[in-house]
């Protein structure tokens, strides 16, 4: 079976980890990708709708490990900030932005 | 099944919204991204399942987030706005007050059953017997109006005559063969 794929998004901003989990059906999570993106933030996503059973099992337990909710999107910053939704405020403030 | 398409969609989230008194949030974009939302997975599960919550595709574990789901009318009556945020009380749509963020009120429980592992749902059939009779849906009515629905748990607000979910009471049947 394939391993699970994080797609990279290149940017200028790269000093923190960022990694977004999101659903390919959902429009907030695509304005953080595109807040992201348009502020030259680097950061990874996974849209965990489009993902097999297997993988979706293996992202919660990662998500309920960094002790994210099962909300999307849910943006984890430095494997320790977890923002859910999509909050400008709390992102703009978690990555100096 | 033909896919619907996204004016098929709007029609009904309209008509929807005018028939319990919320409007559909202003903002075009978030509007159309949100409907482009329900459309696909309306093509992919064959219902419309919340945009914004993860499916687990199991038309029984996901009965309470198609939409409209079981949650908007008490988040509107709360926050101003259903979860995603497609459907704002009139406040908000004038906006008198700004686009609220709205919490997930979804059962953490029920949102795991999105994640279950192919393991743990192949022996469903099992299981699913065994829940039917546990947990499974029940019949409910209202003590204010009699309106009287078959699920899981009762609704939040009567769709009849708008009363709390306190008012409901389970109905306990009993069937005795005479003669
Ligand atoms: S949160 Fe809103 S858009 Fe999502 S299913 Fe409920 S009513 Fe529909």
């Amino acid at each position: 079976m394939k391993a699970m794929q994080f797609s990279k998004v290149k940017g200028d901003k790269n000093q923190h980890k960022v990694v977004v989990y999101a659903l390919s059906t959902c429009v907030w999570c695509k304005m953080t990708k595109q807040y992201l993106k348009d502020n030259g933030v680097e950061y990874e996503y996974i849209d965990v709708d489009l993902l097999n059973e297997e993988d979706k099992q293996k992202i919660r337990q990662e998500i309920q490990n960094k002790s994210g909710s099962l909300s999307y999107p849910t943006t984890i910053i430095d494997n320790k900030v977890v923002v859910t939704g999509f909050r400008k405020d709390l992102l703009k403030e978690a990555l100096g932005i | 099944m033909t896919p619907v398409t996204i004016e098929q969609v709007r029609k009904r989230a309209e008509a929807d919204a005018q028939t319990y008194g919320y409007y559909l949030v202003p903002d075009p974009d978030l509007l159309q991204g949100l409907l482009e939302g329900l459309k696909i997975n309306e093509d992919r599960y064959g219902y419309p399942s919340c945009p914004c919550r993860l499916a687990s595709g199991n038309f029984d574990y996901d009965r309470d987030i198609i939409c409209p789901c079981d949650y908007r009318d008490p988040d509107v009556a709360e926050f101003g706005a259903c979860y995603c945020r497609l459907y704002v009380s009139k406040d908000v749509y004038e906006g008198k007050v700004p686009l609220p963020t709205v919490p997930e009120r979804r059962p953490l429980e029920k949102q795991s059953r999105a994640f279950a592992p192919p393991a743990e749902a192949k022996p469903a059939a099992v299981e699913e017997k065994e829940e039917f009779v546990k947990v499974g849906p029940k019949l409910w009515y209202c003590k204010q109006c009699g309106y009287v629905v078959f699920r899981d748990d009762p609704p939040y607000v009567c769709p009849v005559c708008k009363a709390k979910r306190e008012m409901f009471a389970q109905i306990k049947m009993r069937i005795d063969f005479l003669g």
